[in-house]
């Protein structure tokens, strides 16, 4: 199982380590630093590693690679998944996941990595059940702890995790009982030069906020449940339910976490809600190229765009490009030869474009390689899918619990060639 | 307030402050101390110096203070083992303590003290926690006894602690269940013979039912142990995989793929007929395409595994080449391996998105990338045939960008597309040739000097660019240096006048010049066969090259099995079975895909069905195929029949000089670039190098037939190509023997004596039985008539065409060698009357796609007539029937080796006097089917 972790800034330095059965050398790292040092960029990476007497399985997540060692035939999804897990709790714990803010609470990560895994079996991996048993520090808890000498670690048993419903503590208490859903949809579409797609899907996730008191038992029912034939669900729910009805039958997690994560990749039933038009050309002769682009809506039921950001990595050859932008702002990065636009909201009346010349260095031919635009957007109160709630219910509780719906749509990776 | 300030005391003298912050009364110091400790810890500080301070705290009601300790405790006792037994006692206690929490952090912290002293005392309180009635510290406890495994082996089993585990695996709660059966597996690994975890159908039931209940890392443990069972039959698999599939839906990626593992596995043991088993396929598909949307580490992995269900299985996600499509930001090791996957997905159907595809890739600015994407099209020309025009033109649109990698990359590829495809594309030659400057990388100058060499023939300017390249020769790679040498050679054997010189300039760079063995070996094997026997060394340098396929990257099939067998794990990364690379191999049992077994009540079943012939037998039609050539020559002319043995007609150079006079004698080689037939002086007339093709001279043979009639003798050897001898001749089938009616004319001026036949090894093993028998000397113009009885218990090999027949005559000027074809029904045994319900259960259990369909046209014979011809034939008439005005007959006839052929012939009547024939065979060797047609038709229209 896994034998041990080692958390590695982007500066190549080790600044955490956690074993969970014998001490493992953090010479062993020396390897997965080689194999930073020939991978130009740090998310290129490999995540499997082989060394003579381990493997490093890694995760690279704001800006830290998570380590794990392990030693003997371990499942790698299991021990990924579960890295995945130690930033999610992190994230969860202290609000953001990074170098300093892991340096000021060593102590919780400390515990709670203890937690997490017992002699590499996984132990407490729900943030409802760790939180019970180490508390979270806030300001308010140092303050109170200071004063009255008591300690972030709780001395409860925890329920939860003997319970049939190990993901819910018991006793929740709270004032206001609201329960909000949020569908969200991210667009991943290859566009080619011509404007037709090449590929397109949607990656839909329905993240919940649930702050109820007791033990809530909810049916959540959609319109068109046929939309979901690629599904992935939270374990609490109720898989024979959905099979035989497609109603999502549950007894939710207290707080934040997400309910199911789908799926829809048939063609047609993803509408590409934006277009570029774009013509950029370098000419053999002159050091100077055109450079033009627009945007606009396509199928976005009526629906504005907002959060326009268009960028792109021009080629190697590029020295400078003088642009002009119909609205938003635009730079280009000399450097790293990358040329972001932010658009901001696209009014269908007026379509923003981005006009002008690219320059290359002089003597430099003709650049081989086309660049790829990448886009990203937003819109607001429409899943892109179709995919509608039809009606939430409670039962088990008597009280009558605030509810709410939004939907959203963005681009994930939403590439358009050129 | 952070902790962060636990790091910042590092002035001198910070142990010995620390210390006395322990010992401090004050409850609040001693954790704030604690956590100091901790911190400096957690870095890779050594404060094990402070060990009996830091156990000191530990006797405390605090339960903070006290999983610190225990944190500290467990860094560190192993180097202070002496001091870490004063911490038994604690344990013990807590062990005992009402809360459970307590009990469980007692003993989970007691196991990782890995310290033998400590052991022994743990047993007694660890007992204890395996029988306790809170199942939070049961679970905790079953992962104890895998942790003193692995510091004491054999304390584990005195005590018995492997047989409380194993029934744990029956506990009323689900997470128990799950941390036993993760604890016996690991527990397992290191004893592989131990069975730990066998498995019968009632625990298999327990194990399904906490799956459903328990986490999801519970979940996986289950399934992955579930995945060593083997059902016992079909029935059970299919119960299994239908409780297994709703983990495809799970949020955790590893769930979803331990329970594809499962179901790859089980589904082996399917039979395909099931509407389950396409069930499960489509279900199969969306799980494994929704791990492509995950994160990339997790991407990399599914991936991987993908690979391998993608060759096992290619129909699950045939449809979904798209998703696999590159994202320009995909990691480089993503995109590689989707790459990878889309040529194995690559098919007729969507060879031209994948092009385009590729096309793509091949401009952008990643170069590994683009190289892969080069490569990529070359296997996709060599994997679908369809498409490999497409693909060339592709490459060579690559070569027109100049771009120096990629032109390169093509010229590599293309030439794997020449050895798959020979004589079809070279028309690009001259593109390629004008790149010849730009290739600065030894595999692509290599490539291109196999190119040149390969077809020196087609290229004018052969021997100036071989000639440039070898300018530089010892600045170049061995790569290039071999490959030169080689395509030199074979610019000699084919153009052997022009470049003597190069050959020799290249031959003593080779050997004289240069240090590398490798090189310097092959240039003598080549320098020696040249001077010694030019003619082998046109065989050996010029043979065929065996063809290369798909395949050559794919996983072997064995090994696939048994990677199925580790989806999920990190055999299926490495692509390698766990004992090659597994931390000293040990633990590792090899495992395999189930059998199918069906249950018993199964009607369908392959032992209930009668065998039409033994699956074993087919096989001997398809030998190992054989290099044609080196066994023709290989003929033992002498001992089955009299005459002395001949002489090797190659003129024998003898042992050359290598070093001295070799290269007169390579010289004189040129003039024995000749095969053996044609360096006799008596050659009539045979243009030069023409005797090796007339080995595969085919024009001869023609279809005769048996029984009541024999076809007229055609002419197999005609005198010209045989320094006067003509032989005619053909087959015939009475009363159960074969014999070969052979007609002998001599029309040359001298007489002929010593004949002697033989034939090479062939389809069906055709042998003489008797020495050829020719009486007298035959004179000038003598005409002599024999019959060769045949039998067919000779040596086999698989024949193109299948009916092909090689004969080597010999006589006292030379040996002659000739092919002919015989018909197929001289090998229908009379006993090849099948049962007629034998005949009904072998038609429904030859696969359909072993039918073949012919027609006979205008045939001059009613059913009746066609019946009789037929059983004179040994095709045998087992039922008619009449449908609609048609005939159907039903026959079958058996071969000589054993096979069973089973034909239905429909009869029609076309016009008046004549039948159309329709022709049905089914056969377990499907390559026979056409020519028992023919021989159908040879009997039918005769």
């Amino acid at each position: 199982m896994i034998h041990s972790l080692f958390l590695i800034n982007s500066a190549g330095d080790i600044f955490l380590e956690k074993h969970w059965k014998s001490v493992v050398s953090r010479s062993v790292c020396d390897y997965f630093f080689e194999a930073q040092e020939r991978a130009t960029e740090a998310e290129n990476v490999p995540p499997v590693i082989s060394t003579p007497h381990h493997y490093l399985l890694s995760v690279y997540r704001h800006k830290i690679f998570f380590v794990a060692v392990i030693q003997t035939e371990v499942p790698p999804l299991f021990v990924i998944e579960f890295l995945h897990r130690v930033v999610d709790t992190f994230q969860d714990y202290f609000g953001v996941c990074s170098e300093p803010v892991i340096k000021d609470n060593v102590v919780v990560v400390y515990e709670v990595l203890e937690e997490m895994l017992d002699n590499g079996f996984p132990l407490a991996t729900e943030s409802n059940i760790l939180k019970e048993l180490i508390k979270p520090p806030t300001i308010l808890r140092t303050v109170v702890n200071t004063i009255t000498g008591s300690t972030n670690v709780g001395d409860q048993l925890p329920t939860g995790q003997l319970s049939v419903v190990p993901w819910r503590r018991t006793g929740v208490k709270y004032t206001n009982n609201e329960a909000y859903f949020d569908v969200i949809e991210e667009i991943d579409a290859i566009i080619d030069k011509s404007g037709s797609t090449v590929t397109a899907e949607i990656q839909g996730v329905i993240d919940a906020c649930v702050k109820l008191t007791g033990m809530p038992d909810l049916t959540l029912s959609f319109m068109n449940p046929r939309l979901l034939d690629d599904v992935s669900f939270h374990p609490c729910v109720r898989f024979k339910r959905w099979e035989s009805e497609r109603i999502l039958s549950f007894i939710p997690p207290d707080g934040n976490f997400r309910l199911l994560s789908y799926h829809v990749s048939a063609q047609n039933l993803v509408a590409i809600p934006v277009y570029v038009k774009h013509n950029i050309s370098f000419r053999d002769s002159s050091s100077l190229g055109r450079f033009e682009i627009t945007v606009g809506p396509k199928q976005t039921m009526g629906k504005s765009i907002e959060g326009v950001t268009v960028s792109s990595q021009m080629p190697r050859g590029v020295l400078s490009m003088n642009l002009t932008p119909s609205q938003g702002t635009h730079m280009f990065d000399p450097v790293t030869k990358m040329l972001s636009w932010d658009v901001g909201k696209i009014n269908p009346q007026k379509l923003p474009g981005l006009k002008g010349t690219v320059s290359l260095q002089a003597g430099a031919s003709k650049p081989d390689e086309n660049p790829t635009i990448n886009l990203q957007f937003k819109i607001q109160q429409l899943a892109i899918s179709g995919l509608k709630v039809n009606r939430l219910d409670m039962y088990g509780e008597k009280y009558k619990p605030f509810k709410g719906i939004k939907y959203m749509t963005k681009a994930g990776k939403f590439q358009v060639r050129t | 307030m952070t902790d962060s300030k636990y790091f910042t005391t590092t002035k001198k003298g910070e142990i010995f402050e620390l210390k006395a912050e322990l010992n401090s009364d004050k409850k609040e110091k001693k954790k704030e101390a604690v956590k100091k400790v901790i911190a400096s810890m957690t870095v890779g500080k050594d404060v094990s110096a402070l060990f009996p301070d830091v156990v000191n705290c530990m006797q405390t009601d605090n339960l903070e203070l006290k999983k610190l300790v225990y944190l500290y405790l467990m860094n560190y006792a192993k180097s202070q083992p002496d001091m870490a037994i004063m911490a038994v006692n604690t344990f013990v206690k807590d062990c005992e303590d009402p809360n459970p929490l307590i009990r469980a952090l007692a003993v989970r912290t007691m196991g990782c003290i890995r310290v033998d002293k400590i052991t022994e005392y743990l047993c007694e309180p660890l007992r204890k926690c395996l029988k306790d009635e809170d199942p939070y510290v049961r679970k905790t406890a079953a992962v104890c006894v895998a942790k003193l495994h692995d510091i004491n082996a054999q304390l584990v089993e005195d005590q018995g602690f492997l047989d409380t585990l194993k029934d744990l695996i029956s506990d009323s709660n689900p997470m128990v269940v799950a941390n036993a059966v993760a604890a016996l597996s690991e527990i397992a690994e290191s004893h592989p013979s131990s069975n730990l975890l066998d498995l019968n159908p009632q625990s298999i039931n327990k194990l399904l039912t906490a799956l459903n209940e328990c986490t999801e890392w519970g979940q996986i443990f289950i399934l992955d142990c579930l995945a060593n069972y083997t059902p016992k039959d079909d029935r059970e698999a299919q119960s299994i995989c239908e409780r297994v599939t709703p983990r495809l839906s799970h949020a955790n990626s590893a769930v979803v793929l331990s329970a594809v593992k499962v179901l790859m596995k089980f589904m082996e043991m399917l039979s395909k007929d099931l509407d389950y088993y396409g069930t499960l396929l489509k279900k199969l598909a969306p799980p494994l395409v929704t791990l492509l949307s995950a994160e990339p580490e997790l991407q990399y992995v599914a991936l991987r595994n993908i690979n391998l269900i993608v060759q096992k299985r290619p129909e699950i996600l045939k449809h979904e080449m798209k998703v696999f499509f590159v994202k320009y930001n995909d990691p480089i090791y993503v995109k590689l391996e989707k790459l990878d996957i889309m040529i194995r997905l690559a098919s007729q159907a969507n060879i031209a998105q994948v092009l385009a595809e590729l096309k793509e890739y091949a401009t952008e600015v990643d170069v590994d990338f683009v190289r892969k994407a080069v490569r990529a099209i070359g296997r996709c020309a060599i994997k679908v045939e369809q498409s490999a025009e497409r693909c060339v033109s592709t490459l060579l649109d690559l070569i027109q960008t100049k771009v120096n990698y990629v032109v390169q990359e093509a010229i590599v590829v293309i030439k794997d597309i020449f050895r798959k495809y020979p004589n079809k594309y070279e028309s690009v030659i001259a593109t390629l040739c004008e790149n010849l400057d730009s290739l600065d990388e030894p595999e692509a100058r290599a490539a291109m000097i196999w190119i040149v060499g390969e077809y020196a023939e087609r290229i004018d300017n052969a021997d100036e660019l071989l000639e440039s390249f070898l300018e530089g020769f010892h600045d170049e790679s061995t790569q290039v240096q071999l490959q030169l040498l080689t395509a030199i050679v074979k610019l000699f054997l084919k153009k052997p006048t022009e470049t003597q010189e190069l050959v020799q300039q290249v031959l003593s760079l080779a050997t004289q010049d240069s240090d590398n063995p490798d090189l310097r070996d092959r240039g003598y094997i080549y320098w020696r066969l040249l001077s010694t026997d030019p003619v082998a060394a046109k065989e050996v340098v010029l043979a065929e090259k065996p063809l290369i396929s798909e395949e050559t990257d794919l996983i072997e099939p064995t090994l696939l099995d048994e990677l199925i067998c580790y989806i999920g794990t990190l055999a299926s990364v490495y692509h390698k079975p766990p004992s090659a690379f597994v931390e000293g191999g040990r633990g590792v049992v090899h495992k395999s895909l189930p059998p199918r077994t069906t249950s018993s009540e199964s009607t369908e079943s392959p032992e209930t069905a009668p065998a039409g012939a033994p699956p074993g037998e087919q096989l001997d039609v398809i030998p190992t195929q054989g290099d044609l050539l080196g066994d023709l020559l290989n003929l033992d002319l002498g001992p089955p029949v009299s005459g002395p043995p001949l002489a090797t007609s190659s003129v024998q150079m003898g042992a050359v000089d290598l070093l001295g006079s070799g290269l007169d004698s390579l010289i004189g080689a040129s003039n024995f670039v000749s095969p053996p037939a044609a360096a006799v002086p008596a050659n009539l007339g045979a243009p030069m190098g023409s005797g090796l093709s007339d080995l595969f001279d085919l024009t001869s043979g023609v279809g005769t037939l048996s029984g009541s009639y024999v076809a007229p003798k055609a002419v197999w050897l005609p005198a010209m190509k045989a320094k006067g001898l003509e032989i005619s001749g053909t087959f015939t089938r009475q009363v159960g023997s074969i014999s070969m009616d052979l007609q002998l004319t001599n029309k040359a001026l001298q007489v002929m004596t010593d004949f002697a036949i033989q034939f090479n090894r062939n389809s069906f093993g055709l042998a003489p039985a008797a020495p050829l028998q020719v009486h007298a000397p035959l004179s000038p113009n003598q005409t002599v008539e024999i019959s060769l009885p045949l039998n067919t218990v000779g040596s086999v090999m698989k024949m193109e065409p299948l009916n092909n027949l090689q004969v080597a005559v010999k006589n006292n000027i030379d040996v002659f060698y000739f092919s002919t074809l015989y018909p197929l029904h001289i090998l229908f045994v009379e006993d090849g009357k099948m049962d007629r319900q034998m005949f009904l259960a072998t038609w429904k259990d030859i696969p359909n796609e072993n039918e073949a369909q012919f027609q006979i046209r205008d045939c001059p014979l009613n059913a009746e007539a066609v019946s009789s011809r037929l059983q004179s034939s040994n095709i045998f008439t087992i039922a008619k029937r009449n449908v609609e005005g048609q005939d159907m007959l039903y026959q079958s006839l058996k071969l000589t080796n054993g096979i069973w052929v089973l034909a239905e012939l429909r009869i029609q009547p076309g016009n008046p006097s004549f039948m159309d024939l329709e022709l049905s065979l089914k056969c377990r060797a499907p390559e026979v089917s056409q020519h028992v047609y023919q021989a159908y038709e040879t009997i039918l229209k005769n």
